[in-house]
């Protein structure tokens, strides 16, 4: 028996370095000789390079080199490839321009790099870097989606008409058309989703050397994927055969997606280092970071539902745009098509959902995947929508929930747009945190407040997510351009503990516990006895890092499959031993033994005998005792449940306080409950971030307005009241864990509540909209205006 | 960053001739705006000259009718003070108010007062109390020390050494802060002197300014109610993305009556 096995509140591992400043990241990689990038940047949000005069530059003691996207182009090498190919709805494949690292005749946000200076110091890379002149013919820009989508907006890309990548759209258009025709009422709601910046605690960073003995390069960098890094540098950027090219990701503090994507500076870092014959090392500022790393969400919607009188909700009509920025990202494509329109549906049944969905490019840095990735803003569409049935109605919030949410015992559930929901238990998710907060007691909560002049309000969200990406076949039917699989090594040392090498990434997730936990549970040992490998493609054969809630559900399947397969030899190994047949031979607790007797033997004689094989059944088995598997789920994973926020809004102010928040999620089987509810609280953050303070801020001219911590507001600890978290689970049915998925739940669940909270508060003084994030400023002005309209009327 | 020469002075006259004998020098205090400053490379002084081991310069004292507080006194020193909480709960509050606890823990009056930021904290509270600020060779009137955004009367060469708050009867401060830098949008701090009473705003211009009107209506009744229905014009008040002139002019009603409320 292992007593840090699976479910239990094992102590992370990795802790003590993090907790006491011993972690060792990428900017902690000092290699001898290097020199440093940087890079520059365009102030402009569009501006022709007439020509770039790095002549002061290259005259300074120290610098050696000042590239341009004129070197790329010269060089013959690739763009930054998207990874995700969506075909609009004529069937044209998306609009996906060239993305060089350097921007070689027009650059087209601010913050767009067209130079970079590699000098003997960090000072003096700057420095030169303020000396080259870059002549840029300014031009008008589409600095917003709002304006890009006017009729004569700025032209972002020529290809792109209208700065249209694509009109694709999903759902049986002509039965939701059938069954508008048949409901009482059509309910309409127009919504935003604020574009907001991830803001990783550890800004991006890569040092690159080039060893020209073995004509081979060595890139560290802050990636959530060094394996997708490496092929695709391989495959499309530049060329260099993967046995050429080792990426290594080590301690990664925070990405939330964010550092998926291959970025401009680390291409640059590589190819520069065999210019200039030193390694090249760069990390970003925070203000790079604001302008640099892709940013998140950025959607403006119309839609329509159809109800019956009686509640019932028959279909959903959704029309967005999206902000794709002004290049295709990774995952840019995907993000607001397949990971968004399919949850659409929400928890409910309807008999037909028919999205339409325009990805946009703006004169602004990419948009990609950010914690949730499409499916926060699919959550919040539909339950906003969900609360304005209700409303207009007249029926209660949570009854209309109930009334058309799938039932337990409906699963598997097909919905109208593409996933098969395999299990789920909505309703008891609901029940679990209605009482959690305790609803029933609420008014009387709302009264007590009102005696104090403040507006409180309680918002409710019902969510189901799509995750644990992903279903290589499917994925691939959908335009995913890479499998989506996962790979694991388990390798036994000769004296019994256990080396896991693992394809995912952990930037804070705490793999290197939860992994070694579930190893520990299945091995009967200890989770000491363990290490988790992970971040190296030299060490570890092939991976596709950590996104989507995807590294336990696919790649901790992996892990599981890999040690399924150790257990199988070490029992052919016990058989021989034992002298029994191997079909007789149990494994339980840490011990082979011959079933029907006392004749036992610890896994680790077995693993010395496979290595120490001087009593082996040759002819049958080949020593050692490591195994690999590859994993590729049958179907996503679908995490689901219920959040409740609970606001108090000062009238005088317009200041919202979250004053309670419950979580009830099935996530499927939970391997370490306190990691999990660390990364609940964690998503809740930032989904309340999204909802009352985060705002990424371009000027309609692509000037970038909330570019520092002076204007953009992180959220923090003293925000929040303690959270509520609590699970109801059902096991996934398709992974051998049971396992769905957690990272981002709380970022998808949450935000709706906020705004419904928000909108049950303000709903004396009249307020019936509000758009993410409910400043003060925004609370206070909506109060003011609905008061001018009440004095009207 | 670019590089400068480092002092570290043992006596107020030793800094002030480092200062003079420096091309383009500064005084470092507890750093809170000035790093930030010189790391974004928007100062680029020749020489820093740290502040940190005049010891003259520490310190909270009784005077009798004032409090005098030394311009190394961290904001956390005075948000714990107990003799600032018995004479002045007020201004103990307001330093509580200011940043986070990181920037109380460094930051410091003199500093504070010497930068002038027109959204930082204390300009209201000197005004409104009427403090005098005390330097190496004088004593100047709060009312005469703060010229503009970033601009006082102090000489390029001159230092702060302490801050003398006389003990008013009442006292209290209203803040509106902004969500991200915690800095005010609007802190009004309100301070009754016998029958005179000032009502200094800060954050909401680019100057600290006092609204005659609220002074009159409290010298008369000392309440908040006495302030209802006095309206400062939104003309000459700062907008910015978080809150624009109009909900700043509200915003100086509200915390007026907040800080007359929290002054008891």
């Amino acid at each position: 028996m292992s007593n840090t096995g699976i479910g239990k509140r094992v102590k992370r591992k990795e802790d003590r370095r993090f907790l006491t400043g011993k972690g060792r990241y990428t900017d902690d990689i000092n290699l001898p000789r290097q020199a440093f990038a940087h890079f520059v940047r365009s102030p402009h949000a569009c501006a022709k390079i007439n020509g770039i005069d790095a002549s002061e530059a290259l005259s300074q003691d120290g610098v050696l080199g000042v590239y341009t996207g004129a070197d790329w182009v010269a060089d013959q090498l690739g763009g930054l490839p998207c990874g995700w190919l969506v075909k609009s709805k004529n069937g044209a494949d998306q609009v996906e321009p060239p993305h060089l690292p350097l921007a070689p005749e027009v650059a087209r946000h601010v913050g767009d790099p067209v130079a970079v200076v590699i000098a003997r110091t960090k000072e003096l890379a700057k420095e030169a870097a303020s000396m080259v002149e870059v002549d840029y013919d300014d031009m008008p820009a589409s600095g917003t989606l709002a304006k890009a989508i006017t009729p004569d907006a700025p032209q972002v890309w020529p290809d792109a008409s209208g700065n249209v990548s694509f009109d694709w759209e999903v759902g049986d258009e002509a039965a939701q058309q059938a069954a508008f025709a048949e409901a009482d009422r059509i309910v309409e709601i127009e919504v935003t989703n604020n574009r907001v910046i991830p803001n990783a605690m550890e800004p991006r960073a890569a040092v690159a050397s080039y060893d020209p003995n073995a004509d081979s390069y060595t890139l560290y960098t802050t990636s959530q994927n060094p394996h997708l890094i490496r092929l695709l540098l391989s495959a499309f950027v530049m060329q260099i055969p993967e046995h050429k090219l080792q990426v290594i990701a080590p301690d990664v503090g925070g990405g939330f997606g964010s550092k998926i994507y291959p970025y401009s500076e680390e291409v640059v870092c590589t190819w520069t280092s065999k210019k200039v014959g030193v390694p090249v090392k760069w990390t970003a500022d925070r203000s790079e970071a604001f302008m640099s790393d892709a940013h998140g969400r950025g959607h403006i919607t119309k839609a329509q539902m159809a109800v019956k009188n009686d509640g019932t909700m028959l279909a959903f009509r959704v029309e967005t745009y999206a902000d794709l920025g002004a290049y295709l990202s990774t995952f840019a494509t995907a993000t607001p098509t397949y990971l968004y329109a399919p949850l659409l549906c929400g928890i409910y049944k309807m008999k037909a959902v028919y999205a339409n969905v325009k990805g946009i490019f703006t004169h602004t840095v990419p948009v990609d995947a950010y914690r949730g990735a499409g499916r926060p803003e699919a959550t919040y569409l539909v339950e906003r929508m969900v609360d304005k049935v209700a409303g207009e109605l007249g029926i209660d919030r949570i009854e209309l929930r109930r009334k058309n949410m799938i039932q337990k015992d409906e699963f598997p559930y097909q919905t109208p747009l593409i996933f098969q929901f395999d299990t789920g238990d909505f309703e008891a998710c609901l029940d679990t945190a209605l009482e959690a907060i305790d609803f029933a007691g609420f008014e009387a909560r709302r009264a007590e407040a009102a005696s104090r002049g403040m507006l409180r309000g309680i918002g409710v969200s019902t969510y189901v997510e799509a995750c644990g990406l992903a279903p290589s076949a499917a994925a691939g039917a959908l335009g995913a351009r890479a499998g989506l699989y996962e790979s694991a090594i388990i390798r036994v040392h000769p004296t019994g503990s256990v080396t896991v090498f693992t394809g995912t990434h952990s930037h804070g997730q705490g793999h290197e516990t939860a992994f070694a936990q579930i190893v520990a549970e299945k091995l009967g040992m200890e989770v000491d006895n363990i290490t988790v490998e992970h971040g190296d493609t030299e060490k570890i054969s092939f991976g596709m890092g950590s996104y989507g809630s995807r590294s336990l559900a696919v790649g901790g399947s992996a892990i599981s499959k890999a040690t399924d397969k150790v257990i199988e030899k070490g029992r052919k190994i016990a058989a021989h031993l034992l002298e029994a047949s191997a079909d007789d031979i149990d494994f339980e607790g840490g011990e082979y033994k011959v079933k029907g007797t006392d004749k036992v033997l610890p896994f680790g004689a077995v693993a010395f005998t496979a290595y120490v094989p001087h009593n082996y059944p040759h002819e049958e088995l080949e020593p050692g005792l490591e195994e690999s598997a590859f994993y590729d789920p049958a179907n996503f994973t679908f995490p689901g449940g219920c959040h409740i926020t609970e606001v108090e809004i000062d009238p005088e102010t317009g200041v919202v306080k979250v004053v309670d928040v419950a979580a009830a999620d099935d996530i499927g089987t939970v391997i370490n409950p306190m990691i999990v509810d660390g990364q609940v609280h964690g998503g809740l953050v930032q989904g309340i971030g999204q909802a009352l303070y985060e705002e990424a801020v371009y000027d309609d001219d692509g000037q970038l307005k909330s570019g520092t911590y002076m204007n953009y507001t992180m959220p923090r600890a003293a925000d929040f009241p303690m959270f509520k978290v609590g699970f109801h689970v059902t096991a996934c049915t398709h992974n051998p864990l049971g396992s769905k998925g957690v990272g981002e739940v709380g970022s998808i669940g949450v935000p709706p509540s906020v705004i419904n909270a928000v909108l049950d508060a303000l709903k004396p003084t009249g307020v019936t909209d509000i758009s993410m994030p409910a400043t003060a400023q925004k609370v206070w002005r909506a109060i003011q205006e609905a008061k001018a309209a009440q004095a009207a009327e | 960053m670019q590089d400068f020469a480092y002092h570290n002075p043992g006596s107020v006259a030793d800094a002030v001739a480092a200062l003079k004998g420096a091309d383009d020098g500064k005084f470092l205090a507890g750093g809170q705006s000035f790093i930030p400053v010189l790391r974004l490379g928007l100062a680029e002084p020749s020489d820093v000259i740290n502040l940190k081991g005049l010891s003259d310069l520490q310190g909270i004292r009784d005077g009798g009718d004032h409090i005098a507080i030394g311009a190394l006194v961290t904001h956390a020193e005075v948000e714990t003070s107990d003799l600032v909480k018995g004479a002045l709960p007020g201004l103990a509050t307001m330093a509580g108010h200011i940043g986070d606890p990181q920037v109380r823990n460094r930051g410091t009056l003199g500093g504070s007062v010497a930068h002038a930021d027109p959204a930082a904290d204390y300009p209201a509270a000197l005004i409104a109390l009427k403090a005098t600020v005390v330097t190496d060779r004088r004593e100047i009137a709060s009312s005469d020390f703060f010229r503009g955004l970033f601009e006082t009367t102090l000489e390029e060469d001159e230092i702060i050494t302490q801050v003398k708050f006389p003990k008013a009867e009442k006292a209290g401060y209203g803040k509106f802060a902004s969500t991200a830098s915690k800095y005010a949008l609007v802190g009004v701090f309100v301070a009754k002197h016998g029958s005179e009473v000032r009502v200094a705003v800060t954050g909401a211009s680019a100057r600290y300014f006092r609204v005659a009107a609220m002074e009159q209506a409290l010298a008369a009744h000392w309440s908040a109610d006495a302030l209802d229905g006095i309206v400062v014009p939104p003309d000459d008040l700062q907008s910015d993305m978080e809150a624009d002139a109009a909900y700043r002019a509200h915003l100086v009603g509200v915390m007026a009556k907040r800080a007359v409320s929290a002054a008891g």
